[in-house]
């Protein structure tokens, strides 16, 4: 256990240190940045951002994604909004309140100088937007609109109907267009990140696969960037995209990246129930419904009666009652883990008896249902198509789903890993949101990385390289490609019994159980003697059909299954260490007497960054301690 | 389209089965036993793959992504329609209890020339994206944008470019138009930004840019058929085909006497 990670961040005052490092950093003049070429890996808001930014400012960029155009990125799937600390609504917000909020939010378990420069940029990432053309949602008298989130008593969320990351991800897409045609940027679409490869221990280049005709090669760089998004899907059914996947990040900590905090998962409270073995995802709806919509349960166990009869005085609207300063806008850690009581106090609803109402009686009441149709309106409809029910006229069934991570690859201030040149941006690193992310804040994080922080840093890890940059014929090259040749021909020659889905779903079954909302000492020893058996069955029973050569969706699940195999392990081992409640992470055994999480700040203020050793010890773990400067530590409270 | 019927259906479906661009296709039948009334038309081809790997024959390939129907990544032509029988809605977001129990179901991928056949049901729809590259954005460097609120936005302008802003990209409108034509999707691109003061000073060079790059993709043109509005999952307006053809007149009559 080592205590040496270096975090950079800047001396000085809180609200100097970005600008100063800003100054203090070297700066690549303008006709050498075409000499530097940048690998991007993912194009959603921090990795389509950034491509856009760096090609912007003339670096030669190469940016990859898996899906086939960089527009589809599950950036796009974002629905509620961005925050960002204007004050337009002059209700008290400012930059420091933005900051605060989020540190709070996040259990204290985030880097006090990172979030702040999150909530510094967070105003120009609006303004940003707005030139790009993205529509967002206007008063009458044509000026920016905001609504509430939660985790915050002023209204800084910033939105474009109910799809503001389609419409940022959009604005971002269209910059990287730009680049593209003017020659910046060249654009791989559907080509996978496989490996990454490291020269004299820094990262220069990758190795990816061609997802049309299975052609394995390399590409070499002055800096590799991942902006591959978060790890959910290790649970099978979450709210990401089908494709979304841990390997890149999982790769590159094969190469010896610390992945940092993987337990901090967020569960979202409000998405559709589940309901049958054969679902292959999940679906949210956005957070912001709970601005109108009231959270209840029935009072009563087992009450089967349809909502509408069952009279006020016989429901619990419990976020109300446990939390009356933020009732239903409570943060969603603590929301999850209210339905998530109510439920196994036997009072949840619907068919599985997984699931709380939200309701928007009152509100249709109040507003009218016009009113609610133009805020909420495309969300009903999607409601209404996958459960078959009216939500104007019966609550919605709701329960909660794996959302987001807040863990990944660890990174210093200037984004970068403890691997020299190899970046992480957006949901992929771990920086921002510490064990718990707030509404509206990740699209503010992907953003703030791609287009205002990674452009101000990449120039001190490229200064320091010039002509560095190794040739594709160098061994390195040859042998992670190798590598990769061999595990793809591996997986094609089990030719088992069982499919790649099956293992996955068992996976995210045992994971949901042992590490989802709620863990403790004896499941999560469960889980690490489990996973290891699974994942020998796995490349031993495994059955990919097929060829390299050719689009072949089985060979592509089964290299992120695989890989999910191994990573679900390590956040059971961080799950384990980690002897607190805090966040997204809830241990059982730590929780005070009315079950709110209960931290150890005392033995437990750091970022647990782990190194990978071999498939067959444990990871090692290293700590950053967490100095708490500005922010007194305090029990977070929304009561 | 009922939704009453038994919890499981059975199906049988007719898919389009192609092994590359290069290959030959034909429609080959399968069963689809036992499926729950409330699984997504993507879920019971995920059900019929389980069964083809189970006796070692090839899985359907077909593109989908986030399956809550707004990152345009699925496709198919279902019974002739592109994204299935339900209005304003993805296949990834159609549901079998839209289909009466013992129905055939033809499945198919997005047919136009310019997003030819990569595999089954998969189709390269890069054709799209180079629209876009030709002009569909407005230049705006990173850090150089002023304060958001110093240009007031009318609401209703910014609604009507939200509604068109709303197109996710897929392509159906060209999969489903007689002549190929991609104007909906084109359309909706070049009204969002028109429609916005931030979008005027590239409007002229925009639209000609554009409406060029769609033309030499092989796409037709629009001849009024309305198809493309009848599958559209965001529910894209024909009125932007009508803005798009009055933006480019504009633009190429003042092309023509030399004003940007």
């Amino acid at each position: 256990m080592t205590n040496g990670l270096d975090s950079k961040v800047p001396a000085g005052p809180l609200e100097k240190k970005w600008e100063q490092h800003k100054f203090d950093s070297k700066l690549i003049n303008p006709a050498n940045r075409r000499k530097f070429e940048i690998i991007i890996v993912g194009s959603g808001l921090a990795g389509g951002a950034a491509a856009a930014t760096l090609g912007e400012l003339g670096y030669k960029v190469k940016c990859f994604c898996y899906q086939d155009s960089p527009r589809r990125a599950h950036s796009i799937a974002a629905q509620g909004g961005i925050n960002a600390a204007k004050n337009y609504q002059n209700d008290g917000d400012s930059v420091y309140r933005l900051f605060y909020d989020t540190i709070k939010g996040g259990d204290f378990r985030s880097r006090e100088a990172n979030v702040y420069r999150l909530a510094e940029v967070s105003a120009n990432i609006i303004d940003q937007c707005v030139a790009q053309g993205v529509p967002f949602a206007r008063e009458y008298g044509g000026l920016l609109a905001n609504r509430s989130f939660g985790g915050a008593q002023v209204s800084r969320t910033f939105y474009a109907r109910g799809q503001t990351g389609q419409q940022l991800l959009l604005g971002a897409y269209s910059a990287l267009c730009k680049q593209i045609a003017a020659g910046t940027v060249e654009m791989f679409p559907r080509t996978e990140m496989l490996d990454v490869v490291i020269v004299d221990g820094h990262a220069k280049g990758i190795v990816v696969r061609d997802m049309v005709t299975g052609r394995i090669s390399s590409h070499a760089g002055d800096t590799v960037v991942l902006a591959t998004g978060g790890y959910g899907n290790v649970f099978y059914l979450s709210t990401n995209a089908k494709g979304c996947n841990v390997t890149a990040a999982y790769r590159a900590h094969k190469r010896g990246a610390f992945f940092a905090n993987p337990c901090y998962t967020q569960i979202h409270p409000t998405c559709i129930p589940v309901t049958g073995e054969y679902q292959s995802k999940l679906t949210l709806m956005s957070e912001s419904l709970r601005n109108d919509g009231r959270v209840w349960a029935p009072k009563k166990q087992g009450d089967k009666r349809p909502p509408r009869e069952i009279p006020d005085a016989e429901r619990d609207y419990y976020l109300e009652r446990k939390y009356p300063s933020f009732g239903n806008l409570a943060p969603r850690d603590i929301s999850s883990r209210a339905a998530k009581e109510a439920c196994d106090d036997g009072r949840g609803v619907g068919e599985t008896g997984l699931g709380v109402y939200l309701d928007f009686r009152d509100a249709i009441a109040r507003l009218g249902e016009p009113v609610v149709r133009e805020r909420y309106g495309n969300l009903f409809d999607m409601y209404h198509k996958i459960t078959n029910e009216d939500a104007y006229h019966q609550p919605m069934r709701i329960y909660p789903a794996v959302h987001y991570t807040m863990g990944g690859l660890w990174v210093d201030y200037n984004l970068m890993s403890n691997v020299p040149g190899l970046h992480v941006l957006g949901e992929a690193n771990f920086s921002d949101h510490g064990a718990n992310r707030l509404g509206a804040s990740a699209l503010m994080q992907g953003l703030a990385d791609g287009y205002f922080v990674l452009p101000n840093t990449i120039g001190g890890y490229l200064a320091t390289q010039v002509n560095k940059r190794p040739p594709l014929d160098h061994p390195e090259f040859k042998k992670t490609e190798e590598d990769v040749r061999n595990r793809t021909a591996q997986l094609l020659g089990i030719k088992g019994k069982r499919s790649v889905d099956s293992f996955h779903r068992e996976l995210g079954l045992l994971m949901w159980d042992k590490c989802g909302m709620a863990r403790n000492d004896t499941g999560l020893r469960e889980a690490l003697k489990r996973i290891p058996q699974l994942r020998e069955e796995f490349w031993k029973n495994v059955r990919v059909l097929g060829e390299n050569e050719e689009l072949n969706q089985s060979l592509e699940k089964a290299g992120r299954v695989a890989d999910f195999l191994e990573f679900g392990e390590l956040m059971c081992y961080d799950a384990l260490h980690r002897r607190e409640s805090c966040g997204g992470h809830f241990r059982e055994e730590f929780q005070t007497a009315d079950g709110e999480a209960k931290r150890d700040d005392e033995n437990f203020t750091y970022v647990a960054a782990w190194q990978f050793v071999n498939e067959s010890s444990p990871p090692l773990l290293h700590k950053e301690a967490l100095n708490f400067e500005n922010v007194h530590l305090a029990t977070r409270s929304y009561k | 389209m009922s939704t009453a019927g038994p919890a499981k259906r059975n199906f049988k479906v007719r898919v389009w089965r192609q092994k590359s661009g290069a290959a030959a296709g034909k429609f080959v039948d399968y069963d689809a036993p036992n499926i729950p009334a409330d699984a997504s038309f993507l879920e019971m081809l995920d059900i019929v793959n389980e069964a083809l790997i189970a006796r070692s024959e090839d899985p359907i390939a077909f593109d989908h992504d986030c399956r809550e129907g707004i990152c345009g990544m699925c496709s198919l032509v279902i019974d002739g329609v592109a994204h299935g029988p339900n209005r304003a809605t993805t296949t990834c977001q159609l549901y079998m209890r839209h289909f009466a129990d013992g129905e055939t179901i033809h499945i198919e991928p997005f047919r136009a020339k310019s997003f030819p056949v990569l595999k089954d049901l998969v189709t390269d729809r890069r054709a799209l994206d180079r629209i876009q590259q030709a002009g569909g954005f407005i230049t705006a460097r990173t850090g150089s944008a002023p304060d958001g609120n110093s240009v007031a936005v009318p609401k209703v302008h910014a609604d009507a470019a939200m509604d068109a802003a709303a197109c996710i990209g897929c392509g159906a409108c060209a999969a489903a138009c007689p002549n190929a034509s991609a104007m909906l999707f084109l359309g909706a691109k070049v009204s969002h930004l028109a429609l916005l003061p931030q979008g005027q000073p590239e409007r002229t060079s925009r639209v000609l840019k554009m409406l060029r790059q769609h033309d030499a993709e092989g796409f037709g043109n629009c001849t009024n058929h309305y198809e493309c509005e009848a599958v559209c999952p965001a529910e894209i307006s024909v009125s932007f085909i009508a803005k798009l053809n009055r933006e480019y007149a504009f633009a190429s009559a003042k092309e023509s006497v030399g004003v940007e």
